[in-house]
């Protein structure tokens, strides 16, 4: 079955979330929920969140040199918080599932296909 | 006189490529069998004569010829997909494929059409790439035809359906029809798509011509197409209603150096008797579902219009209270603002005016018909001066070299009133 990238995005790089907010809790309950009803509808392969955009490394190997720069690579305001691989029959069962995820995360949620 | 081939295309296209599509699992190839079957049709029919469904001798050979070249050009593992596909025509898991007879084979061919207006206006494209696939695929213009009646770059346009095509196969989009369930959802772009081409070939954004009647053309074709298709969706009947009457008054739109010609002041005579009568037996039937839509109140609205013989026997009343209802389902501006030119009408200029100024003026800042009608009615009112600003406002909006004049004559009009 073909599996789609879910990836969750926010303004910022969320290091400043307090994660004991009745917000976070809300939002975690919610994802969790969500889990559990792609694992058992069979969707569900692998989904987390991320640490802060701020805690990356970028690598680079060119001319066999391996140079590493601190920080995410896209420079931008909105940054990744975390992603589902999920496995769906086709592009509205995927949709359909990103739509609960967006409304667990309360965050835009972004569809990719893979390539596999 | 018999069919010529480019009425059968303009016909056919839409609907060979849809099966085509299903059968094949392919855009491009479904629209590449299709091609070369209607250049073996302009090569044989001229000599052997039409065949008696000019259709399914389309559908028929593109499919072969398809196959042929699958089983000629395509690796091994290809072939194996092909013909798996071939063998899976069914990919709608509940349709039935047993062609039993001529009903479930005009059936199936019903469904491929409206299969492929649910993926032409997928919600996951965006509105212009929605509709220049739909013209594309549905109605079987050529990407320079598209460019032309939307007056933008070939290149724009040709990418624009490039890419729709390759998201939709990199996302493994299905071809089916929508379920009950999520009709209401998939319907909307659907018909946004079909109404967006009619009214661009209604009112042409820039272009000389204030008419462009090959996309309004196209566009009722595709609308009656789906209101045969889904006979009990009463939007889908209000929108081809609303077309219909709305087209009734194009001859009377524009006068004869190209002006357009406003509501009030059109030849009444001149509108179409037949598509007016049309257009009416469409909203009484709709209406009578009881299940009412923005489409179907907007082709209600055209109706009253209609009846009235003369502007000054308009039933305002009526059209406000339809806009009133117009305005609880779509509470935007726009219909904010057609509201209250009818109220104007009904309950003077001064009370137009408050209408207006109710609005949310950021949302209709760069909106010409605000002010076009702002500056109408400050005019009417005697406020010249105010009048007149607004009229250089709505010129400086317009890129319709028809419209503009029209503003224009308007504007001068308003200057020669007395007050200030």
């Amino acid at each position: 079955m073909p599996q789609y990238l879910l990836s969750v995005w926010h303004d910022g790089d969320y290091s400043d979330l307090d994660w004991s907010s009745e917000d976070m809790a809300r939002i975690g309950a919610q994802v969790n929920a969500v889990n559990d009803t792609m694992r058992d509808e069979g969707a569900w392969v692998f989904g987390t969140g991320l640490r802060p955009a701020s805690s990356a490394t970028v690598v680079r190997a060119s001319g066999g040199e391996v140079s590493m720069t601190d920080g995410p690579y896209a420079e931008t305001k909105e940054q990744m918080g975390g992603f589902w691989i999920i496995e769906a029959a086709d592009l509205d069962s995927a949709l359909n599932w990103a739509g609960k995820a967006a409304a667990a995360c309360e965050a835009p949620v972004e569809v990719r296909p893979t390539d596999a | 006189m018999p069919d010529s081939l480019a009425d059968i295309y303009r016909r056919e296209v839409g609907r060979c490529t849809a099966t085509l599509i299903r059968i094949l699992g392919d855009i491009d190839l479904a629209e590449d069998a299709v091609a070369e079957a209607f250049a073996l049709a302009a090569e044989q029919w001229p000599v052997r004569g039409v065949p008696p469904n000019p259709g399914g001798w389309i559908t028929t050979t593109a499919r072969n010829r398809a196959i042929d070249r699958i089983r000629r050009e395509s690796t091994r593992v290809d072939r194996y997909i092909a013909a798996y596909r071939l063998r899976a025509e069914d990919m709608e898991p509940d349709h039935n494929p047993e062609l039993g007879d001529l009903d479930a084979f005009v059936d199936v061919v019903a469904d491929d059409q409206l299969r492929l207006m649910f993926l032409c206006c997928h919600p996951a494209l965006a509105a212009d790439t929605q509709v220049a696939l739909t013209l594309r695929l549905v109605g079987g213009l050529e990407t320079p035809e598209i460019a032309r009646a939307f007056v933008a770059p070939e290149a724009t346009i040709a990418q624009r359906i490039v890419r729709a095509k390759r998201k939709l196969h990199d996302n493994r989009a299905s071809y089916r029809i929508p379920r009950p369930a999520e009709l209401p959802d998939r319907l909307r772009p659907v018909l946004a798509t079909v109404y967006l081409i009619f009214t661009e070939g209604h009112t042409a954004t820039s272009g000389d011509s204030l008419t462009r009647t090959d996309l309004s053309g196209e566009a009722l074709r595709l609308g009656r197409v789906l209101a045969g298709l889904m006979p009990d969706e009463p939007e889908v009947t209000g929108l081809l209603a609303l077309m219909l009457l709305t087209e009734a008054r194009r001859a009377a739109r524009t006068a004869a150096d190209g002006a357009m010609i406003r509501l009030a002041d059109q030849d009444r005579s001149r509108w179409d008797r037949a598509l007016i009568a049309e257009g009416h037996n469409l909203v009484r039937a709709c209406l009578r579902r009881n299940q009412p839509g923005p489409f179907q109140i907007q082709a209600a609205i055209a109706a009253v219009h209609a009846d009235a013989r003369t502007s000054d026997e308009t039933d305002w009343a009526q059209i406000v209270a339809l806009y009133d209802q117009l305005y609880d389902v779509r509470p935007n501006p726009v219909v904010a603002l057609n509201r209250a030119v009818a109220v104007a009408e009904l309950r003077g200029s001064a009370a137009g005016l408050a209408a207006l100024d109710a609005l949310d003026v950021a949302g209709v800042a760069d909106y010409q018909p605000f002010h076009a009608a702002r500056a109408d009615l400050l005019a009417r009112d005697g406020q010249r001066d105010a009048a007149l600003a607004a009229y250089d406002r709505a010129i400086e909006l317009t890129a319709n070299p028809a419209e503009r004049h029209f503003l224009e004559s308007q504007r001068a009009a308003a200057g020669n009133r007395p007050g200030g």
